[in-house]
């Protein structure tokens, strides 16, 4: 244990010794903040009118909140993802492996000190999302339902899916070595194909089946709301899973992509 | 300090496809001395050292430390210290956090981090990122990885490529007091040159195969005597050398005669009635023995 212990020390000490991981987090939380403020504002002002977008007033506080995770989730995953390319990328695998010979030990502590590193982003990221949100609503005279205790799940759910996050970004960067590969990937994923397969999976009842796995939409099951579910649900075929079958498809593919990441890249010769 | 080992390489093979980078390699790497490990660029030292770190998986044949593999060593850190050719660091992370983070891995004592740092000369310079760092002073942070767990064994591979002269010195001089305090110390390089001023005992490799194992000293008998000479009739030289048994060829300014003394030379010359217009004896260095060893390729 206490070797795992000295593994899972290093691990942090990499994350908290390179500059990376607060320019991310800041870049995310302002980027979350202005969205969140931002769409608080929008509705707020909307909220009388008749021909704006109409979302009842107890359902916008939590999709306003949303925004953490379905914002964030892509800073959790390059960060997961940055942390073993760049061991790749350095080549500070073999000293890594030096001093941790038991490379299953490297891969599990990296693991858990990602997922610890994406909770912290959850929780910056709810911070930004709840802080610029709940502010901009009360602004407009709108409840930011902060009494209401599902408000908090909420928040405890976000945290959730942002820690999971990480943990795929760990897995995607073993599975994908190649650092510009990785980004690429992780990029084009969760911002283009996996929308668009969302869009499409909902056209029908069995699509709809197949498409509630898809892991942004586990991702917003998990989370609980999200304007995309709401789009989604608007077209008539949304189907969720619900919220702890969410996380452990997320769950799941953390641990998929890091064993195939194992066989195809962190056990191979180190030259 | 642990007890320096001794490194047993055991029919160690490597195959990269259809390449043989190592071919059933085996000697042994004694305590308290210093081995060179040599061999042109290519001949498969970094891929030996690679096997034997646990780093690369040997096709077949062990090497391990005095009967254990590198990855089953109870402490690997404070058992062997190795520094490979690679610049293995983050360049946005400092020396001291780079080290810093291998102690916490190893289960080391952190106070070895500054420890190191001014055993290296770099105690300093510990605060900035890698990033800037000269070549000279990377290779001098990877040697303080290598010392990170006062390690009985240390495992260097080209240590000294590119250090300054005063970076050369200063390695010597730590190679041989590493090696008196009775560690094992294997260093690889591709010049004996660069190393024979701290070397006891050689290792050359070619090919991935082992073709000569022995003190310094053994390479210097296997060392061929040659004469030059010269005269205006040059042929008539040459053909009488060569009529007296000698193995001659001809160079630009005169005649080449393997393995033999001036004065042998001058006598035959002599007796034949040649006027000798020059006469010399040269000795072939270590750094030729061992190119003659590795074949052409140790011109590369």
């Amino acid at each position: 244990m206490s070797r795992f212990g000295g593994a899972l020390r290093s691990e942090v000490t990499k994350i908290t010794s390179t500059r990376m991981w607060w320019i991310l987090a800041i870049i995310m939380v302002a980027y979350i903040a202005v969205c969140a403020g931002g769409a608080a504002a929008l509705f707020g002002a909307l909220g009388d009118s008749t021909n704006g977008p109409s979302i009842s007033g107890e359902s916008l506080a939590p999709l306003i909140y949303s925004f953490g995770p379905t914002l964030g989730y892509v800073f959790a995953v390059l960060l997961g993802a940055l942390a073993t390319t760049n061991e790749f990328r350095h080549q500070t695998l073999t000293p890594t492996f030096l001093a941790t010979p038991r490379r299953g030990r490297v891969l599990v502590a990296k693991l858990v000190a990602l997922t610890g590193a994406g909770a912290l982003y959850g929780v910056l990221a709810m911070i930004a999302a709840v802080g610029a949100g709940a502010g901009l609503l009360l602004a407009f005279g709108i409840d930011p339902q902060l009494g209401d205790p599902d408000t908090w799940a909420l928040v405890g759910r976000s945290v959730l899916a942002m820690a999971l996050w990480s943990a795929i970004g760990v897995g995607l960067g073993v599975l994908v070595p190649s650092q510009v590969a990785a980004i690429v990937i992780v990029l084009a994923f969760t911002q283009f194909v996996e929308p668009i397969l969302r869009l499409a999976s909902s056209i029908a009842e069995w699509t709809a089946q197949i498409g509630q796995f898809l892991p942004g939409a586990a991702s917003d099951a998990l989370v609980g709301a999200s304007f995309f579910s709401l789009a989604a649900g608007a077209g008539g075929g949304g189907t969720m899973l619900e919220w702890w079958q969410g996380g452990l498809v997320l769950l799941g593919i953390a641990v998929l992509v890091s064993v195939l990441g194992w066989f195809t890249s962190w056990r191979r010769d180190v030259t | 300090m642990t007890a320096g080992v001794t490194i047993e390489f055991s029919g160690l093979t490597k195959t990269f496809g259809a390449v043989q980078a190592v071919s059933d390699l085996s000697f042994t790497v004694e305590p308290g001395r210093v081995t060179g490990f040599l061999g042109p660029n290519g001949a498969g030292k970094t891929t030996t050292l690679r096997m034997l770190l646990g780093l690369v998986r040997p096709t077949s044949g062990t090497a391990t430390f005095g009967g254990t593999a590198y990855r089953d060593l109870p402490s690997p850190l404070a058992t062997v210290g190795s520094a490979l050719e690679a610049a293995s660091f983050h360049p946005g992370r400092s020396a001291a956090n780079h080290l810093l983070t291998y102690t916490q891995a190893a289960g080391l004592d952190r106070e070895r981090v500054q420890l190191v740092l001014h055993r290296v000369g770099l105690g300093a310079y510990g605060d900035r990122r890698v990033g800037g760092y000269s070549l000279g002073m990377r290779q001098r942070l990877g040697l303080a990885f290598a010392l990170l767990g006062d390690p009985g064994v240390l495992v260097l591979d080209e240590p000294i490529n590119g250090l300054d002269p005063e970076g050369i010195k200063w390695i010597r001089l730590l190679l041989r007091e590493l090696a008196d305090e009775g560690r094992t110390v294997l260093i690889s390089s591709h010049l004996l040159s660069e190393v024979q001023q701290s070397v006891d005992e050689v290792v050359i490799v070619s090919h991935g195969k082992l073709i000569h194992r022995g003190s310094l000293a053994s390479l210097d008998q296997s060392e061929q005597k040659q004469v030059i000479v010269d005269a205006t009739d040059r042929a008539a030289l040459a053909a009488a050398v060569e009529a007296a048994g000698y193995t001659v060829s001809p160079l630009r300014g005169g005649v080449l005669v393997e393995n033999a003394e001036a004065a042998d030379v001058g006598r035959i010359a002599f007796a034949a009635g040649i006027a000798v217009t020059a006469l010399s004896q040269k000795r072939v260095g270590l750094e030729e023995s061992f190119l003659h060893l590795v074949g052409e390729e140790g011109a590369l």
